[in-house]
């Protein structure tokens, strides 16, 4: 039945939702676009004023490569320093279709793993384009001295992750995210000291200017100053990551945020499938209720450690008391041919599972046994050492337990948020000239992102894709300088000037952190890993009324004209108390499974995720309204031409 | 556990500032030393105070965005690990632990533990990068690069820019962390282009933003998260001798 | 001895004018505007400072041959390049590079120092150093006490501070110098200093040169440790056989 807006089977496109794709044979599409771009004229180029938000991947080689064309480029992070965008967490490596193994993979296999992975959610243009840009990113990192891991010959190595067939992960110890980052933050450096991108750091971009229906700049708050000023252009670039933390606890930093899309949304840009979030299985369970974050351990480690949990509910004898004949491998029995190595979702909602059956281990009980035992038997202690030995150190120095003695205990968390703002095949939301780039957009992973594609797509859309798509929306609209005393610029900065003195002035009794605390609570038990019509309806009922508390009884201490970290929290923390809503909006309407949205109510006889083409094979991209309850729904239909849907099965 | 805390406090970076003290209580030893000071500054909240300011954001080790000198060590007694790796376990029920933030002229403090460290960007922008713009890279397989020297180059380029060499040298100069960039390119093919300028460049600039001048004691590499060696150093300075020998000979 | 015109002959007051522009011009070039090309101009005037210091104590140890082998080597060093250059030629060039080490050492090592000073305005409330490193931290301490050694050390045995100084009788001076055990003390203390220096010197010059690296660090920690233990043993095995009368 339709919730919102459209009906379901409607599948006349929608007015608002005009996707550019290019159309032809699938390997001409971006060849062909590329062409029909228009081009700035080089000595123009530096007439061209062009804000990114984030210096991530994503923003972080926009900014240096539009500098290095000429663009006048300002740049923004909330951080003290470019180099500390959350794309330096990435541990495990970033995929590329070079096929240096000769083990079969092309950029047809890349783009038909990422269409399947994402589970049928993901446009096949983009992805494509995504794949054949794959093997120039590795070209670029490696000549900017990337140091990725070598063969013996002196060749690129390459690994398999994530379940893939193929070994195409191109990787740096169990650091690639950092050192992807290092890359393109010293292109940056590059681009600021030769005087194209001037950097602002500790700036937070809170708001959107609109001049006639465009976006013409930002409103940011100087964090140590607290002053909030304007900031005009020609086109405004968010690459300002994922908001995994409206669940308060997941493996994004602290200070990951939803506001900049979030904002940009209430300003018109539609927001698409934003309850599609994926669930991590191999992270260190939460000690109390004093976490502030959850750490990954990289997923290389399902390779040779078994997930188990006791058989019986309530069996609490430490791990090596508890018999062979009383444990349960649960991936491994239901599993049989993929085992420990099914897909991130499956092995999460498993671990669930178990522990919903209060069999789970650990203080608390929510976490599963993943046991080295076997593989330290069969291969010794300096291999598993040589293979894994930083992550062992790590989980040790967290859990003061040692994995090579004790089994590991894991559990699943919020990871990496597959929606974002709707963009077109030009990177363009429904706002004209707010490019949305990595993390940030909805993206080319579908309802399920594969394990090392996050960096492809950052670096992609930032490197290859948006210096072209950028410069046709330039060259059509022309340069036009503007100052910030424009009216709209006057009335955004009044704007966010209020709400910053109304976080100021309530002075409650609560902290944000509690606030958000209760709202990350009631996320994960509705809106995580499995979700049901009741429980989303709860969410619903609750998250309002959270966020009436949030406005009445918060305490923000101290004043806006010095670094107040706690009104930087409280800020963040309205928008995801707004953003909440629309997840359990859209988790709500879409009655089917796919990929990381799990509903109860539509799985396969087995429990598997089950899929309804008929009724959903569509991007659901929300509207706001005014009223953060009824946004509007409008709906990309999603053609396949070359990858023909099927069930997933890892049986 | 219960803990006296003696914390830097400084409301701006022209107010004098102050160590004050407060105390921790109920601390549980699986928390983060970060934890803990989130556990003080939610109390400091509501009594109406205002909460002490720090910097964190992975809280994995690898953003380097925290740190403070705790006990008198950057990072804190835990080496080889940041702050928000470090785990209240170190510690023992009633002790008194100081917390200060870095101390240099070119890290002013910008309030209590938090400090102002762009002079690293600084030190990047005059020469720690390859100049090779977006589109312009040959083949990545055109260049082989021995699976030594690739090790050698990720040692060095682990560096996650944190500052806490600088703060915990006695002559707070940032010899490690500039050579740990000149090393990191150095070694690799893709640097040797732009080597010796990129050395002499960064050396000047370093110099000129007022940091000090090494002294080869090693206090920043054994409170360093990422653990780069000392030899990294000796890799710029060598460097820049070439570097000012060949200027010399191409002068003559 | 007496035949100091030597010093005369390549010409009085012209030639400290020259030798100070010459230190000066030396220390600006070698030091160029780089604190590493500074600290890089110390390791080599302190590598200058070890060679003269290890063939002074090599030199020093002809006491136990007895009083005619080291009064001759005492000769030896003023005639040295006779017929080709005069008497004291050599010496005096040796002297000089000697002296412009000394200062171009010291006045970088200065200079270095304030940038240090200067680099942390407001030091921490408590410290506690991770890695006990007293030689390396003492340096400027320690190259002080060399200094002023160095100035007690002149005066005693080359100016004839000494009560009962005989030119030219260097055997002589030696033994009725370290009778006294105040100056054996002063000489040992110092050559305490000499060792530590030495020990953090050494190592820090291949550190400064950039000739160190990981795998050949352990081997030159050692290669410093024996030669600072070699050369301040070996000047205090002198004083030590005065005191104790192995020489006479
Ligand atoms: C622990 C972890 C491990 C991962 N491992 C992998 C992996 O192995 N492989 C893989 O492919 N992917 C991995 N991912 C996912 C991947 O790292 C991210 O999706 C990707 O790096 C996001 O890049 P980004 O540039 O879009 O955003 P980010 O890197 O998050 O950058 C966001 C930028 O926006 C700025 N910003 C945000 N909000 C504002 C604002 N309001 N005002 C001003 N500036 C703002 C920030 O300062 C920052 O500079 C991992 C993610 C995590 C959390
Ligand atoms: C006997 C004479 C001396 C010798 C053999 C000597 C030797 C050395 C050596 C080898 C170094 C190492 C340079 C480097 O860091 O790479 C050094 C450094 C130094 N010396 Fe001397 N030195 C002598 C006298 C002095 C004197 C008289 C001073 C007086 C102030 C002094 C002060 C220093 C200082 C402060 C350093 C810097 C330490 C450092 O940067 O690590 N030295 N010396
Ligand atoms: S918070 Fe990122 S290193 Fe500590």
């Amino acid at each position: 039945m339709p919730l919102f807006g459209s009906s379901d089977t409607d599948t006349r496109p929608d007015s608002k939702l005009d996707s550019k794709l290019p159309t032809g044979p699938i390997e001409q599409r971006w060849d062909t676009r590329r062409f029909d771009l228009k081009l700035v004229n080089p000595t123009n180029k530096r007439k061209y004023k062009v804000i990114i938000v984030g210096s991530g991947l994503a923003g972080g080689a926009a900014a240096a490569s539009l500098g290095e064309l000429g663009y006048n480029v300002e740049c923004f992070a909330f951080q003290d320093s470019p180099r500390r965008a959350h794309s330096i967490a990435a541990q495990g490596g970033i995929n590329a279709a070079k096929n240096y193994r000769n083990d079969g993979d092309s950029i047809f296999r890349l783009f038909y793993d990422t269409v399947k992975g994402g589970d049928f959610r993901a446009r096949e243009s983009n992805v494509y384009r995504l794949a054949q840009v794959s093997v120039e990113i590795i070209d670029q990192c490696v000549a900017q001295g990337v140091p990725f891991a070598r063969e013996y010959g002196g060749l690129l190595d390459t690994r398999s992750f994530g379940g893939a067939q193929v070994s195409r992960t191109f990787y740096a110890r169990g650091q690639t995210g950092q050192q992807l980052l290092l890359g393109a933050y010293q292109a940056l450096e590059r681009q600021i000291r030769a005087g194209t991108v001037k950097m602002f750091s500790r700036t937070e971009m809170l708001d959107v200017i609109m001049v006639d229906g465009r976006a013409r700049g930002i409103v940011v708050r100087d964090l140590i100053t607290g002053e909030v000023r304007s900031h005009m252009a020609d086109v405004v670039v968010l690459g300002t990551g994922g908001y995994g933390n409206v669940f308060y606890l997941s493996t994004n930093a602290m200070g990951s945020n939803a506001t900049a899309i979030w904002r940009a949304h209430k300003r018109g840009a539609l927001f698409a499938n934003p309850c599609y979030t994926q669930i991590h299985p191999t992270c260190i369970p939460v000690t109390g209720s004093h976490q502030s974050k959850l750490t990954l351990m990289s997923e290389s480690l399902r390779n040779d450690g078994r997930v188990w949990v006791p058989k019986k509910a309530g069996d609490n004898r430490p791990p090596d008391q508890i018999p062979e004949a009383d444990r349960d491998y649960f991936l491994e029995r239901k599993y049989p041919s993929f085992g420990n190595l099914v897909p991130r979702d499956v092995a999460s909602r498993n671990a669930k599972e178990v522990c919903d059956q209060e069999r789970g281990v650990g203080p608390g009980g929510r976490g599963v046994y993943l046991d080295f035992a076997d593989a330290i038997a069969r291969l010794g202690a300096d291999v598993i050492r040589s293979r894994y030995g930083n992550l062992f150190d790590m989980y040790e120095r967290i859990t003061d337990e040692d994995p090579y003695k004790v089994p590991m205990r894991i559990y699943p968390a919020v990871h990496y948020t597959m929606g974002g703002l709707w963009v077109d095949y030009n990177l363009m939301s429904t706002i004209p000239g707010l490019f949305v780039i990595g993390e940030a957009n909805f993206s080319d992973h579908g309802a399920n992102r594969l394990g090392a594609s996050a960096l492809m797509q950052g670096l992609a859309d930032g490197y290859f894709v948006l210096p072209y798509t950028i410069g046709d929306f330039l060259a059509s609209a022309g340069p036009d300088p503007m100052t910030p005393d424009v009216p709209e610029a006057k009335q955004t900065e009044a704007e966010v000037h209020d709400r910053v003195k109304r976080l100021l002035s309530i002075r409650g009794d609560r902290t944000v952190d509690g606030v958000h605390r209760e709202l990350g609570h009631t996320m994960w038990d509705y809106c995580g890993m499995a979700r049901n019509d009741a429980g989303l309806r709860k969410a619903l009922d609750r998250i309002p009324e959270l966020r009436k508390e949030f406005w009445s009884s918060v305490n923000v201490p101290g004043e806006n004209e010095s670094l107040n970290q706690s009104l930087e929290r409280a800020g963040r923390v309205a928008d995801f108390l707004e953003l909440a809503e629309l997840m359990c909006i859209d988790a709500l309407h879409r009655t089917e499974s796919c990929g990381g949205h799990f509903r109860e109510e539509s799985q396969t006889p087995e429990g598997e995720a089950q899929r309804d083409d008929e009724n959903f094979s569509y991007v659901g991209a929300w509207e706001y309204s005014g009223d953060l309850s009824a946004p509007t729904l409008h709906k990309e239909h999603l053609e396949f031409e070359y990858v023909h849907p099927t069930q997933r099965s890892y049986k | 556990m219960n803990l006296t805390l003696k914390v830097w406090r400084q409301k701006s970076a022209n107010d004098k500032g102050a160590m004050v003290a407060y105390e921790a209580r109920d601390i549980s030893p699986d928390m983060s030393f970060l934890e803990m000071l989130d556990v003080v500054n939610e109390e400091l909240t509501l009594k109406g105070e205002d909460p002490i300011a720090f910097d964190s954001d992975c809280r994995e080790g690898i953003c380097g965005m925290c740190g403070c000198v705790i006990n008198g060590q950057a990072h804190g007694p835990d080496h080889g690990a940041t702050v928000c790796q470090l785990h209240m376990r170190k510690f023992k029920d009633g002790d008194t632990i100081t917390i200060e933030p870095w101390r240099a002229r070119a890290f002013p403090v910008v309030r209590d533990l938090v400090v102002n460290r762009s002079a690293l960007d600084q030190i990047v922008q005059a020469g720690g990068f390859v100049s090779v713009s977006t589109g312009s890279a040959p083949e990545a397989n055109s260049a082989p690069v021995g699976q030594a020297v690739a090790e050698t180059a990720l040692d060095a380029a682990a560096c996650i820019g944190c500052g806490a060499c600088v703060a915990a040298c006695p002559n707070a100069s940032a010899m490690l962390f500039m050579s740990a960039k000149v090393m990191h390119l150095g070694v690799l093919p893709q640097g040797q282009p732009e080597r010796y300028d990129r050395v002499s460049e960064m050396v000047e600039t370093h110099d000129r933003l007022g940091f000090g001048s090494c002294t080869n004691i090693g206090e920043c590499s054994a409170v360093c998260p990422a653990e780069i060696p000392m030899d990294v150093i000796s890799f710029l300075n060598r460097d820049l001798i070439r570097s000012r020998a060949g200027r010399g000979m191409k002068r003559a | 001895m007496e035949k100091s015109e030597g010093v005369q002959w390549w010409g009085g007051r012209g030639a400290v004018q020259s030798f100070a522009a010459m230190t000066a011009s030396i220390t600006a070039a070698a030091g160029g505007r780089t604190s590493v090309g500074k600290k890089v101009a110390v390791a080599a005037t302190g590598l200058i400072g070890v060679g003269f210091v290890f063939a002074h104590m090599v030199g020093n140890l002809k006491v136990f041959l007895g009083r005619e082998p080291i009064n001759h080597y005492g000769e030896f060093l003023r005639d040295m390049g006779e017929p080709i250059f005069p008497r004291s030629f050599v010496l005096w060039t040796l002297r000089l590079v000697l002296i412009s080490a000394v200062v171009i050492h010291i006045t970088l090592t200065y200079q270095l120092m304030q940038q240090s000073r200067r680099a942390r305005p407001i030091g921490y409330e408590y410290t506690e150093p991770v890695r006990k490193n007293p030689a390396a931290r003492t340096m400027r301490w320690g190259g002080t006490a060399l200094l002023l050694f160095i100035v007690f050390h002149l005066a005693d045995f080359t100016w004839g501070v000494h009560p009962d100084f005989q030119r030219g009788e260097v055997y002589h001076n030696l033994i009725t110098g370290f009778t006294r055990v105040p100056v054996t003390v002063i000489y040992l203390a110092a050559m305490f200093a000499l060792a530590m220096h030495l020990y953090h010197g050494t190592w820090s010059v291949t550190q400064t040169l950039g000739v160190n690296q990981a795998r050949w660090d352990r081997t030159i920690r050692r290669g410093a440790t024996a030669l600072a233990v070699v050369i301040a043993g070996g000047y205090s095995i002198v004083p030590l056989a005065v005191l104790f009368r192995l020489v006479k």
